[in-house]
């Protein structure tokens, strides 16, 4: 069946090279924070160690040892030791193995910070809410940025003029400095809306109406911290690709053919769409991380500031859970573009049409 | 930065002129450049030689903290009392240093990698292509927070430049690449390959000079990438140890509660800052697209 099917094929060889991207991510993932020499339960122990004795504190120690997989384990449960009573350490490509298995299960680990707390129940309640911030964003952000470029382009004149130095100032803030603009100017000053978290105080996560209510009024200024970036970055990108397409001769026959406005702007736009669209792909990345930390101005209760407060508290595997996490993510919302450019562009059809 | 590649993209066939003193009246002529390039001379001119008109000190407390601008300190004070056009000139200085040093690093490694991979082709390039795109995938914010927090004690202003260089490389590679790719065949690469230069010869003296002017787009927009990454890094406390920046300014106001306290200028000046200094790089850059790119001027 793949061999007769173009589009199927292609997809087919997308996902395979995502399961190695995955790889290496997980790998980066793994290595990059275990680079220096920061022992988690050292600083888990700083924390905990306080007025106990030096038995019971050294019982504890054991136990996070083991639960964060630092030493060998015996069959029995006890810890490993050598001939001089020192704990076995588990070699570095052994805690990797592990690491694999227990992301394959989902199983991240535990946070240090919130300690018994597990890294993908913090995870399980943050997430919802950086997806609902990030994706209504960033598509819509996509779509009415590339019509603003494409119109742009068309027209010319004072639109063009007016929308081109806007879109290029907006999509050279920083989304955390429009975030902190947004929060002292319409937070703050004139008080039009909350300026930080993402419910009411005395709300609790919900699907009733009032929480309902209450979360999109929070929801309005982390939107358009981050949006108006999305749409700046997009219209302008989307304006060179359309002038660029507006030189073309199919462009200059449709109009020597006498064919209507509208339609010859279909054609463009349809044309320049394609490379938007695989630039969406790669742009992807960056979006997600301006995102991330929009989110920590209005102290956003999504994964941004889950990342935050564990950098902060040296929570390593909340850390790598997080940013585990958002890296499937982007490499996701990766595979879907990729998957809609199989699709919608003919050439994918056509090339391995004429191949076989 | 997103918008970065699309510019690229659609750069298209050309940059192979070398800089010459006609495109340079063409460029003072363009009003945009002249605004791009004024704003930017005039934010480096206020890092460069504001030490040598002004009094800075950004180690002692002049007064209380979040005093209001007033006449002996023009921007007021930040949460330690000190004087904010002090912190302003050194936080401005080590940003234009990081972009500056990123910049570098990330357009010499995907300049390199892009131009090798194009030329030589075959299983080479597939190789670092494939390398190139993984990388470019996984968001370089994230690799550098895991970097970033693994180095904790010696996490100095070059250490992070640095680091910043060595993950934001890759759409340049990548850009760089497809240029080289439509350079390969050209006669003179032929001519010059008979004529017994090796890969790297015709590398560095036969094709890189067509990219000279594009690489030099590439790395205006590596240095605006290197300095909002350096924001993004100091906004998650991850900054240098070692030195005032403009995101550090912003953090430090953040989490000492100048929003709150209506203490404007410990957070606006700084903003305002990166903003003009990343938005007059994008003007530089798009204004250079319309003079290599005569399609895009009309």
């Amino acid at each position: 069946m793949l061999k007769n099917h173009p589009t199927l094929t292609y997809i087919a060889g997308r996902a395979s090279w995502y399961v190695v991207t995955f790889f290496v991510a997980i790998t980066v993932n793994f290595f990059l924070p275990r680079l220096g020499d920061a022992n988690p339960v050292d600083t888990i122990m700083a924390k905990v160690s306080e007025g106990l004795d030096a038995t019971s504190a050294k019982a504890k120690e054991e136990a996070y040892l083991k639960e964060f997989d630092l030493v060998e384990v015996e069959p029995s449960g006890k810890v490993k030791r050598d001939a001089q009573g020192r704990p076995v350490r588990t070699s570095l490509g052994h805690q990797f193995i592990n690491y694999l298995g227990m992301s394959v299960r989902l199983d991240l680990g535990s946070s240090i910070l919130q300690h018994p707390k597990r890294v993908s129940e913090i995870i399980k309640a943050a997430l919802p809410w950086t997806l609902a911030l990030q994706l209504p964003t960033i598509v819509l952000g996509w779509l009415i940025g590339n019509g603003l470029g494409a119109l742009a382009a068309y027209r010319r004149g004072v639109f063009d003029k007016l929308m081109y130095p806007l879109a290029l100032l907006a999509s050279a803030i920083p989304a955390f400095c429009f975030g902190m603009l947004l929060v002292y100017v319409f937070g703050i000053r004139l008080e039009w809306f909350p300026a930080v978290g993402g419910y009411d105080d005395g709300l609790t996560p919900e699907l009733s109406f009032s929480f309902f209510r209450s979360a999109s009024y929070y929801y309005v200024l982390p939107f358009f911290s981050v949006f108006s970036i999305v749409v700046g970055g997009q219209a302008i990108g989307m304006r060179s690709m359309c002038i660029y397409e507006l030189g073309t001769d199919y462009v200059k026959y449709a109009k020597l053919l006498g064919i209507s406005e509208s339609k010859i702007l279909l054609y463009m736009f349809r044309n320049a769409m394609l490379p938007q669209l695989t630039g969406l792909a790669l742009a992807l990345g960056s979006m997600v991380a301006g995102a991330l930390i929009a989110e920590m101005i209005f102290s956003y209760p999504g994964l941004g500031m889950a990342v935050l407060t564990a950098i902060q508290g040296n929570d390593y595997p909340l850390i790598s859970g997080c940013t585990l996490l958002v890296t499937v993510c982007v490499l996701c919302a990766n595979f879907s573009v990729d998957v809609l450019v199989g699709f919608l562009d003919p050439r994918i059809r056509a090339a391995r049409q004429t191949g076989n | 930065m997103c918008w970065s590649a699309f510019s690229i993209r659609a750069f298209g066939q050309l940059g192979r002129r070398a800089i010459d003193m006609k495109l340079l009246k063409q460029l003072l002529r363009s009003p945009f450049f002249v605004l791009g390039a004024g704003l930017f001379l005039l934010t480096l001119s206020f890092g460069l030689l504001g030490p040598l008109f002004m009094n800075l000190d950004v180690n002692t407390r002049v007064g209380l903290a979040y005093m209001p601008p007033s006449a002996s300190h023009w921007l007021g004070t930040d949460h330690m009392g000190v004087d904010m056009i002090s912190m302003l000139v050194a936080g401005l200085r080590s940003s234009l240093y990081v972009g500056f040093l990123a910049g570098t690093v990330a357009t010499s490694v995907g300049t390199l990698i892009g131009l090798y991979g194009g030329y030589k082709g075959g299983l080479i390039d597939d190789v670092l292509t494939v390398g190139t795109n993984l990388f470019l995938v996984i968001p370089s914010l994230i690799v550098l927070i895991l970097l970033s927090a693994s180095v904790e004690n010696g996490r100095s202003l070059t250490l992070i430049a640095l680091i910043i260089g060595c993950t934001t490389w890759t759409w340049s590679a990548r850009a760089v690449r497809a240029q080289a790719v439509s350079l390969r065949n050209r006669d003179h690469v032929a001519l010059a390959r008979i004529n017994g230069f090796g890969t790297l010869g015709i590398v560095f003296f036969h094709i890189m000079p067509y990219l000279l002017s594009y690489i030099f787009m590439v790395f205006i927009l590596q240095m605006a990438a290197g300095i909002l990454s350096e924001a993004s890094l100091s906004m998650l406390g991850l900054g240098p140890y070692d030195s005032v920046s403009l995101g550090k300014i912003l953090n430090e106001a953040k989490t000492n509660e100048a929003l709150t306290d209506g203490a404007w200028w410990a957070f606006a000046p700084a903003m305002v800052l990166i903003t003009t200094i990343v938005f007059s790089l994008y003007v530089i850059n798009t204004s250079l697209e319309g003079v290599f790119n005569p399609r895009l001027r009309k």
